[in-house]
């Protein structure tokens, strides 16, 4: 199976292109966006302002590609590494770097974004977007749900109780396998005897989609067509994206320690940005001066989120007593008086 | 009113609830055969299979399937067929179902209810017998309720559903079908979080739920033969537990047991010791007694009589109390 491909690596078109060059440049724009947003974020982990941050360094095109085929009005179910694409779908960038901080602030986008907070556990949420995407058509509603997962999840009990339960009931959701080579630091080759990820979808009755996860106009076609499958009643969909990442697992890992920096950059060399630039400059539809300004808006864009997620006043000490039932039950409101530094009790 | 056995008023209850339609039933051989001890027989004729839905044999994907329904806007009443089953579904219940509100400060939430048939006595196969409720009653976010009779448990059933949180509903399995009482018509709530006294007593609290609770009513029966008037509170809900009910009882009587199917250790009836000790410790005029089951897997058939608490087991605690 050879992955669906737009840009060859060196930028110069494959096929006739999916999108126009404003939806080009508009992805370019995105990505850019989101890279500032990365590497601010390991940056200021390193001064001790974010608590443990997973870059997503490499996979640009895979989550802006595929969340741009999305309504604004779907739902959105990704893991602590796809921040750009819950960006994309309506998150904001002060509430990302909030959840980093360690605020349950963070969990909670703009009202009207269905984009539920990270999932930290690896594998339980794919499941969540098939409920949520059947609900959806129970209620009479075209919302479609996305879920982000990497290739490690594949080998959790719940990708196939989820694909299985999309299948059967044919729910409008569409699987989105980031497969970026490593699981920490298990390789792609160690977790699965499968030939490919996408080959999996065959024994559970849906399409399975190969795709280079590092163009983003090929990120877009596929994901576009999924989603439109599953608008219209044609069921789910696994889409494999073949992506790369570029950093550690988290700020917490040494991926040195697993993997040969030769691997890397080789990779580096496939960046998805790099390739987007060079099919715009093909076709004269980019200049420095341009991604030069879109460098500007976005520097000040994340400046002013991380100073906003800064600024928010800490929770009072016995906050998280609020916030476990809609109403503080009994025994929470008791447990009031245990807070330190309060004068509940 | 009509006369129903439990299964009957909890099969009335999600009748009625599927009148609204958020709701939807979802789990295994829940449809055409209506549940494996058929408290949901009859519901697919009558509301479709969109609402009623049987599923492939997979626990997790019930309950996160049916967290993902609840966060959208639904109100799924998940069915898993035994408490022994439930563990493959506990990660979704721990690590999402019981957090998402936290997780999002109150963005998103996930009302719904996970039924459970648990405790032993009907003689079943290994993993059918198990009285675990202490574990989620140890899990933040979500709540924990235990009718123990017919007229309580559709009450109960239907506030659970109407509950903006999430419910693991505990249906005690011997009781489905052992007693029948006048269940009023139509909707009606029994409310969350809120214990009863099912018998007034002068001497002895005994404090229970679910299955164990029709044995120490025959416990206090028993005593009240030797002119020892016991007092019997039924929880209802574990989680959270009305403490106010049980400290009231206990300050008036001075002498508690609590009778519980569960393991011993870090049991419920241990949480209702620690409280009985901390709010009511100078009323009391004995040791709390626990009658518990054992540390140990629940044995099979021919021995499990000798785990289950008994009433004579209950009263023989309350006698305790009355000698110390």
């Amino acid at each position: 199976m050879d992955p669906i491909r737009y840009l060859a690596e060196d930028g110069s078109l494959l096929a006739d292109p999916p999108v126009g060059t404003d939806r080009a440049r508009a992805l370019f724009a995105a990505m850019v966006v989101a890279r500032t947003y990365d590497r601010k974020a390991s940056a200021l982990q390193r001064q001790g302002r974010l608590a443990t941050y997973a870059q997503f360094e490499g996979q640009e095109a895979a989550q802006i590609g595929s969340a741009a085929a999305l309504r604004a009005d779907d739902w959105m179910v990704g893991t602590y590494r796809d921040a750009a694409a819950m960006w994309h779908q309506g998150y904001g960038w002060e509430q990302l770097f909030l959840g980093r901080m360690g605020d349950e602030r963070g969990g909670s986008p703009p009202e009207g974004v269905n984009v539920l907070p990270p999932s930290i556990t690896v594998g339980a949420h794919m499941i969540h977007a098939v409920g949520l995407s059947w609900a959806e058509r129970l209620m009479g509603s075209d919302r479609i749900a996305l879920t982000y997962f990497g290739d490690g999840a594949t080998s959790e009990g719940d990708f196939h109780e989820a694909m299985n339960f999309a299948a059967v009931f044919s729910t409008p959701t569409v699987f989105l396998c980031q497969n970026n080579g490593w699981a920490i630091s298990m390789s792609r080759a160690d977790q699965t005897r499968s030939e490919t990820i996408a080959v999996k979808a065959v024994a559970y009755g849906m399409p399975g989609v190969l795709v280079d996860g590092n163009d983003a106009l090929a990120m877009l076609a596929v994901t576009t067509e999924a989603v439109e499958r599953a608008r219209s009643g044609g069921g789910p969909t696994l889409i494999e994206a073949l992506t790369y990442r570029v950093g550690p697992h988290t700020t917490a890992d040494d991926a040195g320690r697993y993997r040969p920096e030769e691997e890397v950059e080789a990779w580096r060399t496939r960046d998805p940005i790099d390739r987007l630039r060079a099919y715009l400059q093909q076709t004269d539809e980019w200049s420095e001066a341009w991604e030069s300004d879109l460098e500007v808006e976005a520097s000040a864009e994340i400046e002013a989120a991380v100073a906003a997620a800064e600024d928010l006043a800490a929770f009072d000490p016995d906050g998280h007593l609020g916030r476990a039932f809609a109403e503080p039950t009994r025994p929470l409101a008791d447990q009031r008086r245990f807070v330190p530094g309060d004068d509940h009790g | 009113m009509a006369e129903m056995t439990m299964a009957q008023a909890l099969n009335d209850a999600l009748d009625l609830a599927l009148a609204d339609e958020r709701v939807v039933v979802i789990g295994e051989d829940v449809g055409t055969t209506g549940g494996v001890f058929r408290v949901t027989d009859g519901l697919v004729a009558r509301h479709g299979s969109d609402r009623v839905i049987d599923t492939p044999v997979a626990e997790s994907g019930i309950v996160g399937a049916a967290f993902g329904m609840a966060v959208a806007g639904l109100r799924p009443v998940a069915e898993i067929q035994f408490l022994g089953f439930a563990y493959p579904a506990f990660d979704q219940i721990v690590s999402h179902v019981g957090r998402i509100r936290n997780r999002s400060n109150h963005r998103f939430s996930a009302p719904m209810v996970i039924r459970i048939p648990y405790g032993g006595g009907i003689g079943a196969a290994e993993h059918h017998s198990e009285s675990n409720e202490a574990i989620f009653v140890h899990t933040p976010g979500v709540k924990v309720v235990v009718p123990a009779t017919p007229r309580d448990a559709k009450g109960l059933l239907l506030a659970a559903i109407d509950d903006p949180d999430p419910v693991v509903f505990l249906e005690p399995i011997r009781v489905y079908r052992a007693l029948k009482q006048d269940v009023p018509e139509g909707r009606y709530t029994v409310p969350i979080g809120v214990a009863a006294v099912v018998r007034e007593g002068t001497d002895v609290t005994i404090v229970s739920y679910g299955a164990v609770l029709r044995d120490a009513r025959r416990a206090a029966e028993a005593l009240e033969a030797e002119e020892v008037s016991a007092e019997v509170i039924d929880l209802r809900t574990l989680s959270p537990l009305d403490a106010d009910t049980v400290l009231d009882s206990a300050r008036k009587t001075g002498r508690v047991v609590v009778a519980v199917e569960g393991h011993r250790t870090l049991s419920v009836a241990s949480e209702v010791a620690a409280l009985v000790q901390e709010g009511a410790l100078y009323s009391l005029l004995a040791p709390v007694e626990r009658v518990t089951g054992f540390d140990t897997v629940v044995p099979l058939k021919r021995t499990e009589h000798h785990y289950i608490p008994s009433p004579d087991r209950i009263a023989a605690a309350a006698r305790r109390t009355l000698e110390a």
